[in-house]
């Protein structure tokens, strides 16, 4: 599969996720949440920003506990809620998010 | 689900095969599911939480730095055989720091990794439910 934006053809697998992590920009984010119908806004980017640094530091996309309790942790415990994180990405936060941010689908997510 | 106690024993180098890495993925899996994981290196395997790893002039993912993440999962049971370290003429401080936050204890950091002597490692592995060699 691909993702075309502004001319340019992305390489993705079957579920959407980029192949060359380092195609990504946040341009790229946007027009990947409008093919599913979203709108990025501050706390969306609050949380994919937020992966993309989890995966410069650890090297891997975390799993959805993980990401709930390290986004209460830096973000604050409000937003570190499956409540919080399900409402601003629907379709499961670490799945969903990492696919914005460019990530590969979290390890032990099926 | 019912928790079973798992034990990951890793006996290879991290890199020259395909075993330390995907041992590392199925512990990240197992413990996602919150199963109670526990981890043992052996042999070469030790080489695996050596400091400063540097795999760019073999073309290979550098996965060193997720056995750090390893904490945020609550994996912190890690044990390393004193003997191999001592064959090998390394040391615990040649090994990465890792560590966990025990929430029981107001977030204190903990190690995590435990040296352990081969007789003790024999305790460890007869305690487990399910054992996984890599």
């Amino acid at each position: 599969m691909t993702i075309e934006l502004n001319g340019t053809s992305y390489e993705t697998d079957e579920e959407g996720y980029l192949i060359n992590l380092s195609d990504w920009n946040d341009q790229l984010a946007t027009e990947m949440a409008r093919v599913d119908g979203a709108t990025l806004d501050d706390n969306h980017w609050e949380v994919i920003n937020f992966l993309r640094n989890y995966y410069e530091e650890y090297q891997i996309a975390p799993a959805v506990r993980v990401l709930t309790k390290a986004v209460g942790k830096k973000l604050g415990k409000d937003k570190g809620t499956s409540k919080y994180l399900y409402e601003l990405f629907p379709y499961g936060p670490a799945k969903q998010a990492c696919k914005y941010a460019g990530l590969p689908k979290p390890t032990g997510c099926v | 689900m019912a928790t079973k106690k798992f034990l990951y024993v890793n006996r290879k180098p991290p890199h020259g095969s395909i075993y330390a890495l995907e041992s590392l993925e199925v512990v990240l899996i197992g413990a996602a599911f919150e199963q109670d994981v526990t981890l043992a290196f052996i042999d070469d395997g030790v080489y695996q939480l050596l400091q400063k790893q540097d795999s760019s002039a073999i073309a290979t993912k550098n996965f060193a730095p997720t056995f750090r993440a390893l904490g945020d999962y609550d994996v912190n049971k890690i044990y390393v055989e004193r003997e191999s370290l001592e064959m090998r003429g390394l040391g615990k401080d040649d090994l990465m720091p890792l560590t966990w936050e025990d929430e029981d204890d107001d977030w204190a950091e903990k190690d995590s990794i435990h040296i352990v002597s081969s007789a003790e490692l024999a305790e460890i592995i007869e305690q487990q439910d399910v054992l996984l060699n890599f």
